[in-house]
C-alpha cells in the first residue's frame, strides 16, 4: 500500500468548478449570439471571434511576460469576458477596435487589478465605455437587423429605438409621431432592432438566464430587483405624463437593460455576496439606469449604472450580513 | 408522509453512496490485542485505575473520569494489561492507552448479555443518571460529549423535549439506520429512560427520508407509547448536528454561543440511546458499537459490531480487505472525519464509521482564485460568510474574524465542499477558530 494521504475534512467535493460555471455561462450566452449572428450576419461573428480570441491572448501575454505568474487562461473567464465585450458593441465595429477594448477589458478591466476574482469592475463594461467615450461615432453607428436567410445587401445603420426617441424628443416631436416609426414589441422581443449586437433580443436573454437560475450560476435576486426597479420606475413616469415618457415595457426590452440584468450585474465578482446585498445592487442598478435614461445624456445608461454600482459592492458587503444563526432575541428564546 | 422538514439555512446535498444499507450487522471476532486510548471523550483524558500485569474481566472499569466533563472507560475483553504507554489514536497524536492482550472472552458477572428486551423501568431519573455515567457513555454520533452531563442541567435550565437524533446525514455512514432496524424497540426504551432522566414529556426521533423502513419501523413502535413521535426529515447535510435538528423538527434556534438546553433542547443519537439501554436495563457499559466500514473499492461494505479497541486493520480484513488503490481512510463519514495515518489505530466511543477512498478519491484539487461567487455562504447552516473568515484567518486578522462569529462555525464542511474554486476554507475557519479559542481563554484569565 501507498502512503495514506491525510488532509483536513470535507474529504468530500462537489463537482462544482470555476471552469464549469464560466463554461456555464457560455453555455448561457449561446442563444444570444445565434440570434446576433442571424440578425447582424457574418459581421457579428468576426466581433464575437476576435474578442474572444485576443481577451485570451492578452491575458496569456500579460500572464506569461508582465506577471510572469501562473497561466490561468484555461479557466474560461477570458472567454466570457471576450463575448460580453462583443456583445456590448455594434456588430460593424472595426476589428482594431475590437482589439483595443479586448486589451482594455483584459489589461485594464481585469489584470491590473490581480486577475481573475479580484477585479472591483466589470471588465467588459470597463472596455466598452473606454471604447465609448474614445469612439464615440463607430461606437453608436447601429446596423439594421437584416436576417441572415435573406441576401446579404449593404449595410445599413440606424439609431436604436432608445436613440431614436431620445432625438425625436430632443428635436420637440411628441411621441404619437415617434411610435409608429419603432420597432414591434414582438420584433424587440425576437431582437429585431439596432443596438450592441448581444443585447437585441430580451427572448434569447431570457432563455440563457432561464438555464444560469437552474444551473445555479445566478440568483435571482439581481435581475428581478433591476428589472422591477426600471419597469416601477418608468412606469411611473409614464402614467404620469404618457405624452413625453415612453412605456415601461419599451424601457425593459430596449438598449442593455436585459443583458445588463442577466449577465452584466449578476458577473459574481463584482456583485454582492449576500441576497439583500444583491436585492439593492439591482435596485441602484436599475435606479441609475432610469436617470441617464430620462434626464442623461446618453439614451442609454445601463452601462454607467453597472459601473458606479460595482464601485459600492466593498460597501454593500460590509452592510449586509446573512442572517447569522442563533442571532435570536431574548424574548424569542423559551 | 406527510410534511418533511429541515432546517432554514444553507445546507447540501452531497451523493449519499450509503453502500452498506441493508447489511445487518456482523459480530466481529475480538482481536488478540486491544488498545484503549484514554481519551475517548470530550472533555479531561480519564485516568486509569489499572497497571501493568492485572487481569481483567470484559466490563470491568480500568479508567476513571479525569474530571466533570470526563466519562469512565471499561475494558471492552478479558485478558491481561499487557502495558500502559503513549500510543497514535485516531487524533494522530501520541496519547495513553491501556493495551490489554485477550484471553478468553470472561464478562463480569452482573452484566445481562442475553438478547431479552427488558421493558419494564424501575429506576429514579437519579438512579438512571446514575448508571448511564458508572457505564461511561458519550456521545455516539462522534462528538462523544459525556451523555450523563447533559442529563443534568445547569441550575435554573430545564429541558421540555428530548430529540433522539437518527438523522444519520454523513454521507456513506449506516450504523444508526440498520441500528433503528435491529434494535428499534431497544431504542424506544431507550428514549423513555433518557425521557425519565431529563423529566422530559415530548421525545421526537429524527430520521432523514432516505431511511424509509427506519422511519416506518421507529413510527410503529412508537405509536405504543406517550409522548414519542417520529418525525421524517428532508434528506439534507448537516441535518444532523445539534443545532440544526433541533431547528428543523421543533423550529427553535439555539442562540450563538449557548446549549440546546438554553432552547430547552436535549439531543441524543441513537446509537447513545441504544446504550443508555443496555447501561440502564442490562448494566453493560459502553465497551462495543456498531462501525459502519465501507468504501467504492471495499469488495464486502458491511455493518460491523465491534469491542472498543479492535484496530480499524480488523475491520478492513472483515469488510473484504484493503483494496489495492486506497489512497485515504478515513475515520467517521467523509464530511466531518478524519484521514487517518494508519490502519493500526483503534476504534474508540465515537468511530461512527470507516470509509476507504480510492486513490484518485482522495486528492484535493489545487486552489484557485475566489471568484465571490458566494456559495459557500449560501450552504452555510450556521449563516456565516467562510470566504470572509478564511480570508481574516489567513491575514491573521483573528479579532476581527471572532467578530464575525468564527465560533460559530460547526466545521460541517458544506462550504469547502461547494466552493468552485476548491479553497480549503474549513482549513483556515479551524485556525481561525482555534486561535480565536485561545485569545477568548486568555481574557477569561485576565
Amino acid at each position: 500500500m501507498n502512503m495514506l494521504t491525510i488532509s483536513g475534512s470535507p474529504h468530500l467535493h462537489s463537482d462544482n468548478s470555476t471552469r464549469k460555471i464560466m463554461f456555464g455561462v457560455v453555455v448561457a450566452l449561446l442563444p444570444a449570439m445565434l440570434v446576433a449572428v442571424y440578425y447582424f450576419g457574418l459581421g457579428a461573428l468576426e466581433v464575437i471571434v476576435l474578442s474572444v480570441f485576443f481577451s485570451v491572448f492578452f491575458e496569456w501575454l500579460i500572464q506569461k511576460y508582465l506577471i510572469k505568474g501562473p497561466l490561468t487562461i484555461t479557466d474560461g473567464s477570458a472567454v466570457v469576458t471576450g463575448i460580453l465585450l462583443a456583445f456590448n458593441v455594434p456588430s460593424n465595429l472595426p476589428w482594431w477596435m475590437v482589439i483595443i477594448g479586448a486589451l482594455v477589458a483584459i489589461g485594464i478591466g481585469k489584470m491590473s487589478f490581480g486577475g481573475l476574482g479580484k477585479n472591483i469592475f466589470n471588465p467588459a463594461l470597463v472596455s466598452r465605455v473606454f471604447l465609448l467615450v474614445s469612439f464615440p461615432v463607430a461606437m453608436t453607428s447601429w446596423p439594421k437587423p437584416h436576417p441572415i436567410t435573406k441576401v446579404l445587401v449593404d449595410t445599413v445603420t440606424g439609431p436604436t429605438p432608445l436613440g431614436y426617441i431620445k432625438e425625436g424628443l430632443g428635436a420637440g416631436k411628441t411621441l404619437s409621431e415617434l411610435i409608429p416609426h419603432l420597432p414591434s414589441y414582438a420584433q424587440q422581443l425576437m431582437g429585431q432592432m439596432g443596438g450592441s449586437l448581444g443585447e437585441v433580443s430580451a427572448l434569447a436573454i431570457l432563455l440563457g438566464g432561464i438555464y444560469m437560475l437552474w444551473k445555479k450560476i445566478i440568483t435571482w435576486e439581481i435581475p428581478v430587483s433591476m428589472l422591477l426597479t426600471v419597469f416601477v420606475f418608468s412606469g411611473i413616469l409614464w402614467l404620469i405624463n404618457p405624452q413625453h415618457y415612453m412605456d415601461p415595457v419599451f424601457n425593459l426590452l430596449t438598449g442593455g437593460v436585459m443583458l445588463g440584468a442577466v449577465f452584466m450585474a449578476t458577473d459574481m465578482v463584482t456583485s454582492p455576496m449576500t441576497r439583500g446585498g444583491q436585492l439593492l445592487f439591482g435596485f441602484g442598478i436599475g435606479l441609475i439606469t432610469m436617470l441617464i435614461r430620462v434626464w442623461g445624456a446618453y439614451p442609454e445608461g445601463v452601462s454607467f449604472a453597472i459601473l458606479l454600482m460595482n464601485s459600492v459592492v466593498p460597501l454593500i458587503n460590509r452592510g449586509f450580513k446573512p442572517r447569522r444563526f442563533g442571532k435570536v432575541k431574548a424574548a424569542t428564546v423559551k | 408522509m406527510g410534511l418533511l422538514k429541515t432546517f432554514v439555512l444553507g445546507g447540501i446535498h452531497p451523493p449519499e453512496n450509503k453502500l452498506s444499507a441493508g447489511q445487518p450487522v456482523r459480530t466481529l471476532k475480538v482481536p488478540d490485542q486491544v488498545v484503549v486510548p484514554m481519551g475517548q471523550n470530550l472533555g479531561a483524558p480519564s485516568k486509569p485505575v489499572v497497571k501493568r500485569g492485572d487481569k481483567v474481566k470484559t466490563g470491568q472499569l480500568i479508567a476513571e473520569a479525569g474530571g466533570f466533563i470526563s466519562a469512565r472507560i471499561h475494558s471492552p475483553v478479558s485478558g491481561t494489561v499487557f502495558k500502559i504507554d503513549q500510543v497514535m489514536d485516531m487524533s494522530g497524536y501520541r496519547r495513553t492507552a491501556v493495551i490489554i492482550k485477550v484471553d478468553g472472552d470472561e464478562w463480569m458477572e452482573d452484566i445481562d448479555r442475553s438478547d431479552t428486551l427488558v421493558t419494564e423501568i424501575n429506576f429514579s431519573p437519579e438512579e438512571i443518571i446514575e448508571k448511564v455515567k458508572d457505564a461511561g457513555i458519550v456521545g455516539m454520533g462522534g462528538a462523544t460529549f459525556p451523555t450523563h452531563v447533559k442529563l443534568m442541567p445547569p441550575p435554573g435550565k430545564s429541558a421540555d423535549y428530548l430529540l433522539i437524533n437518527g438523522v444519520e446525514c454523513e454521507p456513506y455512514l449506516t450504523a444508526d439506520h440498520q441500528l433503528m432496524l435491529e434494535k428499534g424497540a431497544e431504542i424506544i426504551v431507550g428514549t423513555r429512560l433518557l425521557m425519565k432522566a431529563l423529566k422530559v414529556k415530548k421525545a421526537v426521533i429524527g430520521i432523514e427520508n432516505n431511511k424509509p423502513d427506519a422511519i416506518r419501523q421507529m413510527t410503529e413502535l412508537a405509536a405504543k407509547e406517550e409522548g414519542i413521535t417520529v418525525q421524517p426529515l428532508k434528506v439534507k447535510y448537516p441535518q444532523g448536528g445539534e443545532k440544526q435538528l433541533i431547528k428543523a423538527v421543533t423550529g427553535r434556534e439555539v442562540p450563538s454561543g449557548k446549549l440546546p438546553v438554553e432552547v430547552g433542547c436535549v439531543v441524543q443519537n441513537v446509537g447513545t440511546t441504544f446504550a443508555v439501554y443496555e447501561a440502564v436495563m442490562k448494566n453493560k457499559p459502553l465497551i462495543e458499537r456498531v462501525v459502519t466500514v465501507t468504501g467504492k473499492a471495499l469488495s464486502n461494505p458491511s455493518n460491523l459490531k465491534v469491542r472498543i479497541g479492535t484496530p480499524i486493520k480488523f475491520l478492513v480484513e472483515e469488510a473484504g480487505g484493503l483494496p489495492e488503490d486506497t489512497g485515504k481512510v478515513i475515520g467517521g463519514g467523509p464530511m466531518m472525519g478524519k484521514a487517518l495515518a494508519t490502519l493500526d489505530v483503534p476504534v474508540v466511543k465515537g468511530t461512527s464509521g470507516v470509509l476507504l477512498m480510492r486513490e484518485a478519491e482522495s486528492h484535493r484539487l489545487p486552489e484557485s482564485p475566489c471568484i465571490r461567487c458566494s456559495k459557500c455562504t449560501q450552504v452555510c447552516p450556521m449563516g456565516l460568510e467562510p470566504f470572509l473568515l478564511s480570508r481574516l484567518s489567513r491575514m491573521g486578522r483573528f479579532e476581527d474574524a471572532e467578530k464575525e462569529k468564527v465560533m460559530d462555525c460547526i466545521e460541517c464542511g458544506s462550504c469547502q465542499y461547494t466552493c468552485p474554486a476548491h479553497i480549503p476554507l474549513l482549513d483556515y475557519l479551524r485556525l481561525g477558530k482555534n486561535k480565536v479559542g485561545a485569545l477568548i481563554r486568555a481574557r477569561s484569565k485576565k
